[in-house]
């Protein structure tokens, strides 16, 4: 019996029914598993949004916190106005995706290397007493080998960082991974975007740590370390969306009291 | 029985995938910051050695030599696949950070290694255990290395604050070396020099002698 193992038909008739009943296994591992993964995402897009705007969610119910505390809607970018969902739309990275939803940029507008930006984007508010308190607003942007998707969120002078971290990327562990390190996360708190009285975004990251009082000081961020792709991707990521092609118009608007 | 018992103590110390055998170092480095994801990690590769060993042994008789090497690694990737989406369904913070290293467990040696060394030649229930008492032999480094670098590296186990640190107003200074991938190369080398002065039957015999020197003007 095992001389005959060797043979042609034997190899190919083994490996057929090997490869079959393994992916008979995995698939039905994938299919099973697929709804509880989709809420644990799910879960985790809510419990960055929450951090982002840095409101402890540690042994709480996230769903209820979010409900609670957090108003979603959704905005045109060109206008900057709110806008109901449009018909069609899932979400922000599959609406990015077809046509009739999203736009092209050119070479130029295109910074963050994301190709298209859907023209609805969804915005996160807080409220307190009825009055703004903070804004989280969805960011993403090409790093080095992959896109980086993350939440900004600002004061209600919609200048100031309150937050500010990714949720899903696929940096180098250890060096554009660093991403995720709370003490980088941490120097973002307090830093500026805009300078006074323009809509252009100024903040950014640069090498060597930041000494505050130092110009500009507010507007800078220490680098990655071992990063220089990870780090420009950020900073163009982050110039993208603040800019024109991102919400600006939304700040200003927002800013004006109106949207 | 003491058989049995063999296949599964065996590995802890007297023949260690990592200390003995050297393999599967590289996962080891990388997945012992904390405690968390190196119990996590020890489970993944305990599940993924043992039913692998199991399945290659319950097909061995039937396995074409020529392919084997492949028959092996797919029924291997398919249990690393099959483990990773249930990581991601019941602990997905852990599984986040383990990121590639789950998926890595495919190149892990000690998966491989015993397949091939054991399970080709036995029946599928010491195979099992074989395979079982390797991943709980890998399990023991990891959980010495990242008991180690944990508890002086952030001073915390399983994220609980043991030595209350200097920047949280406590009087423990972390060595943040111990949180970087060398120092576990220094923790698992220290490890081997430990299970070697116990059991001096695993240091390995010299390749070569240096003669004594026999010319005296040359001292």
């Amino acid at each position: 019996m095992a001389a005959n193992n060797d043979s042609i038909g034997r190899t190919v008739t083994v490996t057929l029914l090997l490869c079959l009943v393994c992916s008979i296994i995995v698939s039905a591992a994938a299919v099973l598993l697929k709804d509880t993964q989709l809420k644990n995402k799910d879960l985790d897009r809510k419990k960055n949004i929450l951090a982002a705007a840095k409101i402890d969610y540690q042994g709480k119910d996230v769903d209820a916190l979010f409900n609670e505390k957090i108003i979603a809607k959704h905005v045109d970018l060109k206008t900057g106005k709110y806008v109901e969902k449009p018909s069609g739309y899932k979400d922000a990275k599959r609406a990015a995706k077809e046509p009739s939803l999203s736009t092209e940029l050119t070479r130029e507008q295109d910074i963050a290397s994301i190709k298209r930006t859907a023209n609805v984007m969804p915005v996160y508010l807080v409220n307190k007493d009825d009055a703004l308190e903070k804004v989280i607003l969805p960011v993403h942007g090409y790093g080095l080998w992959s896109t980086l998707y993350g939440f900004l969120a600002l004061e209600n002078d919609l200048n100031t960082v309150v937050g500010f971290g990714f949720y899903s990327h696929a940096e180098t562990p250890g060096l554009g991974g660093e991403v995720d390190n709370p003490k980088w996360k941490a120097l973002w708190p307090g830093k500026k975007i805009y300078a006074e009285g323009s809509m252009e975004p100024k903040i950014g990251l640069v090498k060597g740590t930041v000494v505050p009082g130092a110009p500009n000081a507010e507007f800078k961020i220490d680098a990655l370390s071992g990063a220089t792709l990870t780090s420009d991707g950020v900073t163009k990521l982050v110039q993208f969306w603040m800019g024109g092609n991102g919400f600006a118009n939304f700040l200003t608007n927002l800013k004006a009291g109106e949207s | 029985m003491s058989e049995t018992r063999d296949l599964i103590v065996k590995p802890i110390i007297a023949n260690n995938p990592i200390a003995l055998q050297i393999l599967g170092v590289c996962s080891a480095l990388a997945v012992t910051t904390n405690l968390k994801t190196a119990v996590v990690m020890t489970l993944a590769v305990m599940a993924v050695t043992a039913f692998s060993s199991m399945f290659v042994s319950l097909i061995r008789n039937h396995m074409p030599s020529a392919v084997r090497i492949i028959c092996q690694m797919t029924i291997i990737a398919s249990l690393v696949i099959v483990v990773d989406q249930i990581l991601k369904a019941v602990a997905y913070d852990t599984s986040k950070q383990l990121s590639v290293f789950v998926g890595l467990i495919i190149t892990n040696c000690i998966v491989m290694g015993r397949a091939e060394a054991f399970a080709m030649k036995n029946p599928p229930l010491p195979s099992f255990l074989d395979g079982l008492g390797n991943g709980v032999g890998y399990g023991a480094v990891l959980l010495f290395v990242g008991f180690i670098r944990e508890l002086f590296g952030a001073g915390t186990l399983f994220g609980i604050e043991i030595l209350p640190l200097v920047t949280n107003d406590g009087w423990y200074m972390s060595n943040g070396l111990l949180l970087l991938p060398p120092s576990a190369f220094f923790i698992i080398g220290l490890g081997i020099w430990l299970i070697r002065a116990y059991d001096p039957s695993q240091v390995e015999k010299p390749d070569f002698v240096i003669c004594k020197n026999s010319k005296k003007e040359a001292v």
